[in-house]
């Protein structure tokens, strides 16, 4: 079995599974956000069931429209905060706590190796990263996760990417892994399969980069991503203070449907252009696109290894004029430490505006939306048309290097043109 | 069961952007939803689109957020079937929890057309173009989601096992 398959078994309390069996499994973590919740609390109201089945396994994380973007989004966090407080629900996190969900529920050591995560928010793949099973669904199997406890799988099969060697250019991270997959295999190149990683690469990626490369896995259509358990998780699970959990391994003899190689070493900032995150180009052949808007954050590359590479490169360099920098920290930890190491000064001072944990700009919601014509360069994960504002607005994917180096030259750059 | 209707024919990877743009997603309204439903691929749509019409599409329809206000939004503006070559994982099955109906066979998208008229039967998987006279057979649900869809989708699928039913 694959490891994905592994957990799923496991979960299922069965022996074996195979890809393609229909199953019920226990779930360790329900999660859902001020857009995907509401809905989930009215369908959970239907079912009859009084309380949720765990208050410990609920998290609700109002990320999306906050701090409350109007009337309507005010009245939906409400939705959520009365809910949190008449089910006790241990994990709800509001403004001057929350952050973006993705990046806040690791950091709080709320997901593990093992675990069956369900998350009303397609990019709940992230946690696959630290070696759980995590998979993004709608509100109505929230509801019924919420309600129950398990939810119905059909268990995929997997394509196994054996990652080699190490990044040889210092801009380069895990939003280039990914990217370049996505580039790679399609938006549907992994339909409904298992994305997971092997090979000696691994050791060349930080919890960081694995994050973000699991974050993506939805944008080539996949149920999920993961990743092999090994020292860099267990240091990172110590950290935040997850210390009970089950590695599980992939067999020997796992069956992949393919298997395909990526060379770290020839990896160089790639750049998702309009209108498919698979639409894909290397940074340094971008041509002369003209930018309005950079944003650096989100679950995708929110964290603190991205804060500090951005402000390696705006530091003494200037936003160029016409363009707007938006810098969005993912929790107040990532805030409060970015803060202490003077590098929000860096932004600042760089003509960058410096905002409070949220999603906001990466789904066209609010804190940087885009008029007719616009065109940004994000950290973010979906470029579909409209998806930052105006329909006919242009996004461009990117790591966080390229965006920091684009917002100094006001046209898409690869850093190393900087430095 | 069956439907009939109008096709609106659309092609590969339709998105949740498109289907229901995030700036309406302050509300969880299916009529308000309905009322913008596919705005950012065709302004026409929820002019045109009339209950029981259904439609078409290439690959990967559905693609890109978990948004189950992409599929709510079809079923109310009035939509009684997507057809589709494929589907992306999270729109298929938020489509069967919220009893909207789906068929994937890429025959039938390869060959109809915007504005035919189409008739599906949902017991049978069978699709009718009644414009050109074509039959396609759709790929059949497992029993199990056939069940779940018999029963009316996810939430009466738990009340009615918490009930040992």
């Amino acid at each position: 079995m694959t490891m994905t398959q592994k957990i799923l078994a496991r979960a299922a309390g069965l022996d074996r599974v195979e890809a393609g069996q229909l199953i019920e499994a226990k779930l360790d973590l329900v999660l859902g956000n001020d857009i995907t919740a509401p809905v989930a609390i009215k369908e959970f109201a239907r079912t009859g069931v009084a309380r949720v089945f765990d208050q410990d396994k609920v998290a609700l994380v109002p990320d999306h429209f906050t701090p409350n973007k109007d009337i309507k989004a005010a009245e939906q966090c409400k939705i959520l905060r009365c809910f949190a407080g008449e089910q006790n629900i241990t994990n709800y996190f509001d403004t001057g706590e929350v952050g973006v969900e993705h990046v806040l529920l690791p950091e709080r050591g709320l997901v593990g190796p093992g675990d069956v995560v369900i998350g009303a928010d397609s990019h709940t793949c992230t946690y696959g990263a630290l070696g759980a099973f995590s998979t993004g669904v709608g509100s109505t199997d929230m509801a019924a996760g919420m309600a129950l406890g398990t939810a119905w799988f059909k268990v995929p099969s997997a394509i196994r990417f054996v990652l080699k060697n190490r990044f040889t250019d210092p801009w380069v991270s895990g939003k280039d892994v990914i990217l370049h997959i996505i580039g790679m295999i399609g938006v549907d190149g992994a339909l409904y399969q298992s994305m997971e990683y092997a090979g000696d690469g691994l050791n060349a990626l930080t919890v960081d980069d694995r994050l973000c490369i699991a974050n993506m896995a939805i944008e080539a259509g996949a149920k999920n991503g993961i990743f092999p358990v090994d020292q860099v998780t267990r240091d990172f699970l110590k950290e935040v203070g997850r210390d009970r959990y089950t590695a599980f391994e992939a067999d020997a003899d796992a069956v992949y449907s393919r298997t395909i190689e990526v060379d770290l070493a020839s990896l160089r900032s790639t750049v998702a252009f309009p209108h498919l995150p698979s639409n894909t180009r290397l940074a340094r052949d971008a041509g002369d696109v003209k930018i309005d808007q950079v944003v650096i954050g989100s679950c995708t590359n929110g964290r603190l290894s991205d804060m500090r590479v951005a402000a390696r490169l705006l530091q003494g360099r200037h936003v160029a004029k016409g363009v707007r920098c938006l810098v969005i920290p993912a929790t107040q930890k990532i805030y409060l430490q970015a803060m202490k190491e003077g590098l929000l000064e860096i932004f600042i001072n760089a003509g960058a505006a410096v905002s409070t944990p949220t999603c906001g700009p990466c789904l066209g919601g609010h804190m940087g939306v885009l008029a007719k014509g616009e065109r940004a360069v994000a950290t973010t994960n979906r470029n579909f048309v409209g998806r930052m504002g105006h329909p006919e607005s242009e996004v461009y994917l990117s790591n966080p290097a390229v965006a920091a180096a684009t917002a100094i030259t006001g046209r898409i750059t690869d850093a190393n043109e900087l430095v | 069961m069956t439907a009939n209707g109008t096709v609106f024919r659309y092609g590969d990877n339709v998105d949740t952007d498109v289907i229901i743009p995030a700036r309406y997603l302050n509300t969880s309204d299916p009529a308000e939803l309905a009322a913008h439903c596919m705005e950012d691929i065709d302004k026409t749509f929820v002019q045109r689109v009339k209950p029981g019409d259904m439609i078409v599409a290439d690959a990967n329809f559905g693609c890109g957020s978990s948004r189950e206000h992409a599929p709510i939004a079809i079923k109310a503006a009035g939509i009684s079937c997507v057809i589709a070559k494929s589907f992306a994982r999270i729109f298929y099955r938020n489509a069967i929890n919220i009893g909207l109906p789906i068929l994937e066979c890429p025959e039938a998208a390869a060959s109809i057309q915007a504005g035919h008229t189409v008739s599906v039967d949902f017991d049978t998987g069978a699709i009718t173009d009644e414009t050109t006279g074509g039959t396609f057979q759709a790929a059949a649900f497992p029993p199990f989601m056939k069940d779940l869809i018999a029963r009316g989708g996810l939430v009466e699928y738990v009340k009615a096992k918490r009930a040992g039913r």
